[in-house]
């Protein structure tokens, strides 16, 4: 092969291998980018006054004077409304029947538009569920639901060849020649008056607890479920796949039955989550009855066994890893093979032990299918410590799936899922990091 | 009369020659008898028989392959580590078996020190590296460890050199320096034997100069076997040399009669270069 040839081949080799890491990074922008910035919005977003309003009556957040000032202005700009309704109502009351029952039905949605966009009516009666009691606390919510109040949304399925066609058709038209007819434009131009929007940081979002299925509040049971499934899962896989990485590398012969365990080992590692979710149900809570129902224990059971195999194959790696000459080296000296493992081989192990630890965290902190079965819950109040034992948690990756799938008003709660997405991204990016930094330290100790 | 009891009684120069007088001159230390290393089906070392004399430098040559480091690691039973290895014969050690199922091997080790080819300091600091072997066989408070650890290194050559930094990770040593802290760690044991398993072989000509005039220095007051490749080492600092060849053992005697007028064609052709 001549020169030329060769140098060819070499730059095509690089030029593919460059393309492909920015392939690779492109999708990772393209996966990242939307999480972090959708995510961030459940953090950092418009908050209306109704925002303001329910974080003083439940948390006693903010200022109490500023927020009545806040509110009286918002209740002003709003009376008009509540007037023109009144006012049409009583024309109703007095006037034929006929006219009763043509409004009756569009003036019943359109109060009930208006309600879920700011909340009950002046002098109503307090709701029951707490998401009837507020208006809406966010102002892209809250332009939604405008649009709700302003137009009539229809579905047109007369043609069987295509899907629903949605037209929109202003309720104004609805109410033309009534005094209710000046409330959409009034509505639609005074709206930020009604609802005083304000960029605002609720980092609370991270340590709050939820309110009435996630529609309220923060994240921090999931925070803490998750917390509590991950370190339970380690405190049982750590210790046993170190010992047995041990065993299997320093103390057992190379016998067709070790052989064999091997294999099993390797096969555990790719056997589908959602299976071991069942063995944890069936095992762990239907025959040992370790609890009567979900637990984080039995979750973190679950997850510990799921993530054994790979933290046994991390740590054979690395002890196998460290040179054969620490080992000659400490048994030449007289040192019995358990001092040999313990002052020479697990200390230069460390690192790889450490990553194959924290990389397993990672993995046992994103986990849905195993604690599906076994611990997970949608919703619920964060645990103290003793009830891990016997209470089932809200954990993040299942809520994330829980929100998205079976929660009854899916689109209400976006943000909510999105912050949990984020949290979720960013907890296992931040373990995933201490690994290396984890990683580095160790072996420049080592290293000298 | 085996071998070296011959050439004790023939050569009363050698019996009475300066071993530094530490040792007996004449006390054989490490009798190997009719001595075989198998790995698995493969026998390595056949039937080898030699004594080795207390006090002196062994060396063992011969080319590569011809089993001279698996006699060494036989001694102290660093074998035990190799899957499939298995024995025959005798290797007595001080007059026991080492092969003797009874024997603690933690003791033999304790006993027969051993250096090897790369030097392998642990991942620690000077001072854990040569007080290793002491924190291992007894309870020493932290004076009496820096005593021994002290005069480890001062025996290895090397207390100069890393008195002022003996927290720093050994790894920061240079080659040289760190085959010398690996004596000085056998030392600080308390050995009787010191088997050196081609300790200069990945030092540059200077370091081996040092590690040289180090085991000079050691000879009488430890039995010193070396395995090396290179033939004036072995002609440089050995009392009797060893010639082995595809495992068996050629030709063993005082060194100077090996180098001068060998007694066998191989062991010529061999030292002379012209095969091996």
């Amino acid at each position: 092969m001549n020169l030329k040839t060769r140098k060819i081949l070499d730059r095509a080799f690089a030029g593919a291998g460059v393309f492909s890491i920015l392939l690779m990074t492109a999708a990772l922008v393209v996966l990242l980018a939307p999480m972090l910035i959708r995510g961030w919005g459940a953090i950092y977003f418009t908050a209306t006054v109704e925002h303001r309003h329910f974080m003083l009556e439940r948390f006693e957040r903010g200022n109490p004077e500023r927020l009545a000032g806040e509110i009286a202005a918002a209740v002003a700009a709003r009376a008009p409304l509540y007037r023109m309704i009144a006012e049409f109502e009583k024309q109703l009351e007095t006037g034929g029947a006929e006219n009763r029952k043509k409004y009756a039905a569009p003036l019943r949605e359109l109060k009930k538009a208006l309600h879920s966009l700011l909340g009950p009516a002046p002098g109503a009666i307090r709701p029951m569920l707490m998401r009837d009691q507020y208006g809406q606390m966010r102002w892209d919510r809250a332009l939604v639901k405008a649009r709700n109040a302003l137009y009539r949304e229809t579905w047109d399925y007369s043609d069987p060849t295509r899907g629903g066609i949605k037209t929109l058709k202003p309720r104004a038209a609805e109410f033309a020649g009534t005094p209710v007819e000046p409330l959409f434009a009034y509505l639609e131009n005074n709206l930020d008056k009604m609802l005083l929007p304000r960029r605002t940081l609720y980092w609370q979002f991270l340590t709050d607890n939820s309110f009435d299925s996630h529609f309220f509040g923060g994240i921090w049971p999931e925070i803490l479920g998750t917390f509590y499934l991950a370190v339970g899962a380690m405190l049982f896989a750590v210790p046993l796949g170190v010992i047995a990485a041990i065993y299997l590398t320093e103390y057992a012969r190379e016998t067709r039955l070790i052989g064999m365990l091997r294999a099993c080992i390797s096969t555990l590692a790719g056997v589908p989550s959602i299976v071991f979710g069942l063995f944890g149900l069936a095992f762990f809570i239907g025959t040992l009855r370790i609890s009567a129902s979900k637990s984080v224990l039995a979750g973190s059971l679950t997850l510990a066994l799921m993530i054994l195999p790979t933290l046994i194959r991390a740590s054979e790696e690395a002890i196998r890893a460290v040179p054969h000459t620490y080992k000659e080296a400490a048994l030449s000296l007289g040192a019995g093979r358990w001092h040999t493992v313990m002052s020479v081989i697990l200390p230069a192990a460390l690192p790889g032990i450490l990553t194959g630890i924290v990389i397993s965290m990672g993995r046992a902190a994103g986990e849905t299918a195993p604690i599906i079965f076994t611990a997970a819950v949608s919703v619920g109040k964060p645990l103290a410590l003793w009830q891990v034992f016997n209470q089932p948690t809200p954990a993040l990756s299942w809520n994330i799936y829980n929100l998205a799938t079976e929660h009854e008003a899916v689109d209400e709660i976006r943000h909510v899922q999105y912050g949990l997405v984020l949290t979720l991204v960013g907890l296992v990016l931040i373990l995933n990091l201490a690994a290396i930094i984890l990683r580095a330290r160790v072996s420049r100790r080592l290293k000298g | 009369m085996n071998t070296f009891d011959r050439i004790i009684a023939d050569r009363p120069d050698v019996r009475n020659g300066d071993n530094g007088g530490k040792m007996p001159a004449d006390r054989t230390h490490v009798a190997i008898n009719l001595f075989s290393v198998f790995y698995r089906a493969n026998q390595a070392v056949k039937d080898v028989t030699f004594n080795i004399p207390a006090g002196y430098v062994t060396a063992i040559i011969g080319p590569s392959g011809c089993g001279k480091s698996t006699i060494l690691r036989a001694i102290n039973r660093m074998n035990d580590l190799v899957p499939g290895c298995h024995v025959k014969g005798e290797l007595l050690f001080d007059g026991q078996d080492v092969y003797n199922p009874d024997v603690d091997v933690v003791m033999l080790r304790k006993r027969v020190g051993m250096v090897f080819q790369k030097p392998n300091p642990f991942p620690k600091s000077i001072f854990d590296n040569v007080a290793y072997g002491p924190r291992l066989h007894s309870r020493l408070n932290q004076g009496k460890l820096a005593e021994i650890v002290e005069r480890s290194l001062v025996d290895a050559a090397l207390w100069d050199e890393v008195k002022d930094r003996l927290e720093d990770n050994a790894l920061s040593l240079s080659g040289g320096q760190q085959q010398r802290l690996c004596i000085a760690r056998v030392l600080a044991v308390g050995p009787e034997i010191l088997l050196m398993d081609e300790p200069t072989s990945a030092l540059d000509p200077r370091a081996t100069l040092r590690i040289e005039n180090l085991i000079a220095e050691l000879r009488g007051k430890y039995t010193i076997i070396i395995v090396t490749h290179n033939m004036q080492q072995a002609a440089r600092v050995s009392d009797f040399t060893a010639f082995m060849y595809e495992g068996a053992l050629v030709e063993f005697g005082p060194t100077k009669e090996i180098f001068t007028k060998p007694g066998n064609k191989q062991t010529d052709d061999y030292i002379t270069g012209r095969f091996g």
